[in-house]
């Protein structure tokens, strides 16, 4: 059936399932949102082991979304992971010990005789919590402010000009730490305002996660009072991200020449010309704020879901305007034709068609994880459990 | 090009080779240890006895230390192909993404779904979905194993592709053909059944601790019977695929081949060198290695190589200098192919751009004739012996790998034997062997994977991409601070580990049971 799609229709297609994998990644974040938790809400030592084993059934499961995210975007869209990987190379550092520190924390946190101590660990978690998730938000948001490369293919058969046969180049020392102070068009403001939105909101969704999976009076009381707050700061910042990006010029490409261009307002056309997308937009932002609403103003615990869900929503409609709509998802601000686009940076007709079957598994990977997580969710986690069981981190 | 960077290339590879073998002492563990627990905890359900199944946490408990480690070093792995071989994500991206993804999809997410429910979930879920989540942990993290191997295979067999001049990258052709590699299969069951043999030393080296101490004994005795057989089945097939693997190599890799033996001079009814030591390098051949002692095996490697103990087998300096009679060409031919594949496809570019259709199809020509010697292009002008593997690490690490390989079979099957007629427990000094046999498994498992990887360079992928082409464009000290964070990270991570790991065993299995809160 995928044979007989399109070169585009795939690299469409490929565009929503990274999407998809981004949205369920955000939506994840919630474990390290939780992570910065710890001390704020356990004030006892076995409140806080309550909150770090009720983190540590999900853990496992962000950190292989994160996997699957790099090893679908490495199959689907290779120029990406050659351009931004081995250019942004202190960005992607930087999130990799956050998440090499992260495993191997809730494992190690309580052991007998475990070299660091417990407060190192959970140290390690809480850099984990904070460093991993402003980093994705930032590097995400890149892929709408740019960042400054240059690509060029014939580099590699270039035997004779001096430089290595590198295809793609970042043209800036900093590799990606730059994110967070290019003052061109301000991008500095829409990266670290994403960056720390998407903080805030791994906040606020662990919160709401809280408050579902731990049975626990105090714990509830203190996260709903932390709730309000984080809130706060996550819509303050969300909504200067959003309102911004309907301002700002974009990176559009002409569909029949390829040539990438400045269009403004850019993405609020985006919204505009795929009302299906500023559908999904609307619902997402809709399902966090009730999902908020309800646990704050109707003593409810299932926030979690429509404030999870609304987040997947939100975040699939940010990667559909990054790429769809003749639209760079990566663009170069150092060389505008040196722009990624899911048309230039895709893999073959042939490898998108088998990963295509190779996607179809993903309904039931998404099944036997629901079905594993009812499972061990039936019960909250209580204090008694936390006694009996003993592989209690 | 005139210029490399050799000290980004040294150190990029440094940094990868770090983190391999750093991620290659935990996942063989994971990779046998699942399966063992799998066993043990069928027996539990099967007889119901408790003990099985204290035997099973115990055992999981250690698993579940060491498994950490391991999946924070594989996320960088699988990272620092772009970050520090950017050239190379792109080249063939569209292969290599491939079994990456599928890794991602189909066993990492089987894996860390249903180890929480290994974990957490004995009161939570009947005994038989508690056993099936442990069986499936064991397949997904076995599963992952597949796929990477899958594309560690394809770099040094490059099969089911071909060269597109427009994207200038390799494309994909046939799945099948890259899944059903010949060297991927063998390198697939040579890896995970050396992981499982691995295990069962670990297995039987601990309870044989156990036996000294005269602590636990029945739980000692039953976990070395499981492992002691588990073992065997392993290490028999470990050799026998290691075998294959020899004859894979010499077909696909004679360099490596050449290599591992040391082989300077080809000839036919080449003896094996058993056991040797190098002594310094003669004046009139500063760069070859000379043995100072050997001990040979006639015809062994002919027919090793070849199943025929009359083959010629080629030699380092029949593959450097070419062979005529033999119908090998020297590197320099080779680099010169290269230079005009390399050469022909910048003429491609160059004249697609023009609309000169003729013209790029006479380049486009001349570049599919040469095409399998692109990567050699990249040395023009440049001594071809930078394309040789380091001979004595390649040599020293394969016998090393062989000769522990013999001996674990040999150990594994005197303990089986002894510990079924129950006579193990008098046999002191045998203990003591199991036990320090543990950190030698280790060693032979790092050595296989040196001989893999050292033997094979300078390429990443096999004649078509040396490591000079394919790192990404980073200042070196970049690659050096990352360098030492990781082995600081890594050392510190490790020796937590094993801290953590010796302190759980010296409890031992009951504490491990009855301990409500660690």
């Amino acid at each position: 059936m995928f044979e007989n799609l399109s070169l585009l229709s795939l690299q469409q297609y490929w565009w929503f399932l990274i999407a998809v994998l981004g949205a369920l990644l955000v939506f994840l974040l919630f474990v390290q949102g939780g992570q910065t938790l710890i001390y704020k809400l356990g004030k006892t030592e076995m409140e806080r082991t309550m909150l770090v084993n009720s983190l540590g059934r999900k853990w496992e499961i962000t950190f292989t979304t994160l996997v699957t995210f790099g090893g679908a975007f490495f199959a689907s869209f290779p120029l990406f992971y050659s351009t931004s990987f081995g250019g942004a190379y202190w960005v992607w550092m930087a999130i990799l010990f956050a998440f090499i520190l992260q495993a191997v924390s809730y494992e190690y946190r309580t052991k007998a005789n475990n070299f660091l101590g417990t407060k190192t660990y959970e140290g390690f978690l809480f850099f984990n919590g904070a460093v991993g998730s402003i980093l994705l938000g930032t590097a995400v948001a890149t892929f709408f402010t740019g960042s400054q490369f240059s690509v060029d293919k014939m580099n590699l058969v270039d035997l004779t000009s001096g430089k290595m046969p590198i295809i793609s180049a970042w043209e800036n020392p900093w590799h990606g730490l730059e994110a967070v102070w290019t003052t061109e068009n301000f991008a500095f403001l829409q990266n670290l305002s994403l960056g720390l939105a998407v903080f805030f909101l791994a906040r606020v969704l662990a919160l709401l996660y809280f408050m579902n999976n731990i049975e626990h009076k105090a714990i509830y009381e203190r996260a709903k009072k932390c709730l309000k707050r984080n809130s706060i700061i996550f819509l303050i910042l969300f909504l200067f991200f959003v309102i911004r990006l309907m301002f700002i010029d974009g990176f559009a490409y002409h569909a029949d020449s390829q040539e990438v261009y400045m269009q403004a307002h850019k993405y609020f056309n985006n919204l505009i010309e795929m009302p299906l997308v500023l559908i999904i937009f609307l619902l997402g932002v809709v399902g966090v704020l009730y999902g908020i609403f309800i646990n704050l103003f109707k003593d409810s615990k299932k926030g979690i879901w429509f404030s999870g869900a609304g987040t997947i929503l939100t975040v699939l409609a940010l990667f559909f305007l990054a790429g769809y709509n003749n639209t760079s998802y990566y663009p170069s601000t150092f060389d505008l034709q040196s722009s990624l686009t899911i048309e230039n940076s895709s893999s073959s007709q042939y490898t998108l068609t088998v990963m295509s079957y190779v996607s179809l598994m993903i309904p039931f990977v998404a099944a036997y994880i629901w079905w594993a997580w009812k499972s061990m969710d039936k019960e909250s986690i209580t204090e008694t459990e936390m006694q009996e069981d003993d592989h209690a981190y | 090009m005139q210029q490399i960077d050799f000290s980004l290339v040294d150190w990029s590879r440094a940094q990868f080779a770090l983190t391999a073998m750093y991620h290659w002492i935990f996942v063989p563990l994971t990779l046998g240890l699942s399966f063992i627990l799998a066993i043990m905890e069928s027996i539990y359900v099967k007889t119901g006895n408790p003990e099985w199944k204290k035997i099973t946490k115990f055992w999981m408990n250690l698993f579940g230390i060491n498994f950490a480690i391991g999946v924070a070093t594989g996320i960088i792995l699988e990272f620092e192909f772009g970050t520090n071989w950017s050239n190379y994500s792109w080249f063939v991206g569209d292969i290599f993404g491939a079994p990456l993804a599928i890794e991602g999809i189909m066993a990492f997410f089987m894996e860390s779904t249903f180890i929480a429910i290994m974990f957490f979930g004995w009161n939570k879920v009947s005994k038989k979905a508690h056993l099936t989540a442990t069986w499936l942990t064991a397949i997904g993290s076995n599963l992952s194993g597949l796929w990477i191997l899958v594309a560690n295979a394809w770099m040094q067999n490059p099969v089911g592709m071909e060269f597109n001049p427009d994207t200038a990258r390799n494309e994909m052709h046939n799945f099948l053909d890259v899944l059903f590699n010949p060297v991927a299969m063998n390198k697939f069951l040579h890896t995970i059944t050396s992981g499982y043999l691995l295990a069962a030393i670990f297995v039987v080296g601990i309870s044989a601790w156990f036996l000294l101490k005269k602590r636990e004994e029945q739980f000692a005795m039953k976990s070395i019977i499981v492992a002691s057989v588990f073992g065997i089945l392993a290490a028999v097939y470990t050799i026998f695929s290691g075998d294959e693997s020899a004859r894979v190599v010499a077909k696909h890799q004679p360099m490596k081949f050449a290599s591992m033996e040391a082989l300077y001079d080809g000839q036919q009814n080449a003896p094996l060198v058993a056991i040797g030591f190098f002594g310094s390098p003669s004046a009139e051949r500063p760069n070859e290695q000379e043995f100072a002692f050997k001990f040979e095996i006639p015809n062994m490697l002919s027919y090793l190589a070849f199943l025929d103990a009359n083959a010629f087998v080629p030699g380092i300096r029949d593959l450097v200098h070419g062979n005529e009679e033999r119908g090998i060409i020297s590197y320099k031919e080779k680099i010169a192919k290269g230079k005009k594949a390399i050469d022909a496809l910048a003429a491609y570019k160059i004249a697609k751009k023009a609309k000169n259709e003729q013209e790029a199809k006479d380049a486009l020509k001349i570049f599919k004739e040469n095409f399998e010697y692109f990567g050699y292009g990249y040395y023009f002008n440049k001594d071809p012996h930078m394309l040789l593997p380091n001979v004595k690490i390649s040599f020293y690490a394969f016998h090393t790998m062989v000769i522990l390989g013999g001996f674990f079979l040999v150990l594994l099957m005197y303990i089986y034997f002894l510990a079924r007629n129950n006579k193990l427990q008098d046999k002191r000094w045998l203990l003591w062997i199991a036990l320090w046999t543990i950190p030698l498994v280790y060693l032979a498992q790092q050595a296989g994977w040196v001989v893999a990887e050292v033997g094979r360079q300078p390429w990443v992928i096999q004649d078509l991409m040396p490591n000079i082409a394919a790192v990404s464009q980073i200042d070196t000290y970049s690659v050096q601070i990352t360098f030492f964070l990781f082995l600081l990270v890594f050392t510190a991570l490790l020796i937590a580990e094993i801290k953590i790991m010796l302190t759980t065993v010296r409890k031992g299995p009951e504490i491990t049971e009855n301990s409500t809160k660690k």
